[in-house]
């Protein structure tokens, strides 16, 4: 006679599984198909970048922070470079021009990085298509990566007190026609997905959290404002002449995969609408601020005066002093709120240096989010959770 | 509420608790004594209306005592302001209460400030390392940790 029994099973998914997006283990205890507890274990990709950066110049951490959200390297830069000349008392100091190709190079990064979240997402809930689409895209944000600063993805372009080369002749042009063509590629994507019957069976209702339970957990960012709270840095708390451009804060109040999906693709849409203003807000003029002290002198200067060559090797060898204190600067990165709390003993090198990344506080959320629920939902909710294990493990 | 509202209201309910209020680069900074962290950060949230904890954790100041500082970054999402928490813990007794309880955020936030600065967090839910191996051994955020690891010959190059 057959005896019923009622046995969870415990099961292992990752670190090396394609849908973790990178190398997060989770453990997973079934019954059935219904996950009854989710245990994430990170950590995998540990490399210290704190420890690391109490070692290094001010400048010499830049190069480290891209390697943390790597599907986003501008926007760590750019939040940063702001700690740094905050803690400095520079804020007020950065030109126009230097300011407007920030939150130009900040919008393109965030495309980049919703980019990559709706391929993968799409592509792990099964629509192969998507996939191949955005990457056609995003192809073109790697190519004016390159051209700015020479890499496709570290980028380290900016600098304390402003940037580290103008942008090359001709590269306007080519980013207001993405910029311009972006609308229609998103309707696209969207073409593809928000009618389809298996997209919505796999989004609607699925890892659903109410905005009292994202708060509490600390979700922010995209995740937040499709729970209902309405409320994004870029406007808010604004930070690089943020002010100065019109934009729509997408909301939605479902709180879940789906609504998710439909605020980050409005935020692309709004993302290529800031590019658009930044383009227009351009105007000729210095890219570096007026203080000698924390930035490198013209090249030409290095090469033709022994005050300029001087200037340039102490910059260089020693870095800058910063007055002993302590700033948080968050900036409204793609995957949430990114912070920086920097402590300086009045060296050239941070004394601590603490990141917030999104993406670390965002997967707290997933127990709640999958438990109760079945397993193929753990793919989608990993999914529109976008996480990016660099950032997580640091 | 303006900044100096916000101590002058916590300094109301909790005098002997305030120690310092430091004002740089126009962010408060707050240090309040680590035995009633849990009634200033309630009252932080539930009177004062600082529902995120955006960022939790810790400095060590070798060679100071109290040797090390645990960071509360708070923020309100009604009125989009920040402000900042900090509570000194001494090295002989590296232990403060947690927060996990007011914010649930901060489950692995301190679990992280465990596992790489050594601070105890005391009723924690879940004690365990979080970046680090679980048998790993020290904790490498310290100041006297060295930045190549531990059992190796210091780096002869330079650090920078």
């Amino acid at each position: 006679m057959a005896v019923n029994t009622t046995e969870t099973m415990t099961i292992n998914m990752g670190p090396q599984h394609p849908s973790t997006h990178g190398v997060l283990q989770l453990i997973l205890e079934l019954d059935g198909e219904v996950v009854r507890k989710a245990t994430p274990h990170i950590g995998y990709l540990h490399r210290g970048v704190e420890k690391l950066s109490e070692h290094r110049t001010y400048h010499q951490v830049i190069p480290l922070t891209d390697r943390l959200d790597y599907l986003a390297p501008m926007s760590n830069n750019l939040g940063y470079v702001l700690a740094v000349e905050k803690l400095l008392g520079i804020t007020e100091q950065i030109p126009e021009r230097a300011k407007v190709i920030r939150v130009l190079m900040a919008e393109l990064t965030r495309l980049k990085s919703h980019l990559v979240w709706l391929a993968t997402h799409a592509l792990d809930i099964g629509a192969m298509t998507v996939f191949l689409y955005c990457f056609r895209e995003r192809e073109v944000i790697t190519d004016i990566y390159e051209r700015v600063s020479g890499a496709r993805m570290t980028s380290n372009y900016f600098r304390v007190g402003g940037l580290s080369a103008d942008l090359p002749e001709g590269l306007e042009q080519m980013i207001r026609e993405f910029a311009e063509s972006m609308p229609a590629h998103i309707d696209e994507y969207e073409g593809l997905l928000t009618g389809n019957r298996i997209w919505q069976k796999r989004t609607i209702g699925v890892g659903t959290i109410t905005a009292e339970a994202a708060i509490d957990i600390g979700i922010t960012g995209p995740g937040l404002r499709a729970s209902g709270v309405d409320w994004d840095l870029r406007r808010d708390n604004p930070y690089s002449g943020y002010e100065d451009y019109q934009f729509e804060v997408p909301v939605r109040t479902e709180g879940d995969t789906f609504a998710r999906y439909k605020v980050r693709l409005d935020e692309m849409r709004q993302a290529s609408r800031i590019i658009l203003q930044a383009l227009d807000k351009l105007q000729p003029g210095p890219i570096l601020a007026d203080c000698p002290k924390v930035v490198l002198p013209p090249k030409a200067d290095v090469v033709n005066t022994i005050e300029g060559l001087i200037h340039h090797f102490k910059i260089i060898t020693e870095g800058f002093k910063v007055e002993s204190g302590e700033v948080y600067q968050g900036i409204e990165a793609p995957k949430g709120e990114l912070g920086y709390y920097l402590v300086s003993d009045g060296s050239s090198r941070p004394y601590r240096m603490k990141v917030r990344p999104p993406s670390f506080i965002n997967l707290q959320g997933l127990p709640q989010m999958v438990e109760g629920r079945l397993l193929a939902d753990v793919i989608a909710v990993i999914g529109t959770l976008d996480i990016v294990l660099g950032e997580i493990d640091r | 509420m303006s900044d100096q509202a916000i101590v002058d209201k916590l300094k109301g309910k909790f005098s002997s608790e305030v120690v310092d209020v430091v004002e740089f680069r126009g962010e408060t900074t707050i240090t309040v004594k680590k035995e009633r962290i849990v009634d200033v950060c309630t009252f932080m949230r539930d009177q004062c209306g600082f529902n995120l904890l955006c960022d939790l954790c810790s400095v060590d100041y070798l060679g100071r005592s109290p040797r090390f500082m645990v960071v509360y970054n708070l923020y309100n999402i009604t009125t989009k302001e920040r402000i900042r928490l900090k509570a000194p813990v001494e090295e002989a007794d590296a232990r403060i209460d947690t927060v996990s309880g007011v914010w649930g955020t901060a489950n692995w936030m301190e679990r992280e400030c465990w596992d790489l600065m050594g601070i105890t967090f005391n009723d924690h839910p879940d004690p365990r390392r979080i970046l680090m191996p679980a048998d790993w051994e020290g904790h490498p955020l310290r100041k006297d940790y060295p930045v190549q690891g531990p059992d190796r010959e210091p780096y002869q190059g330079r650090v920078s």
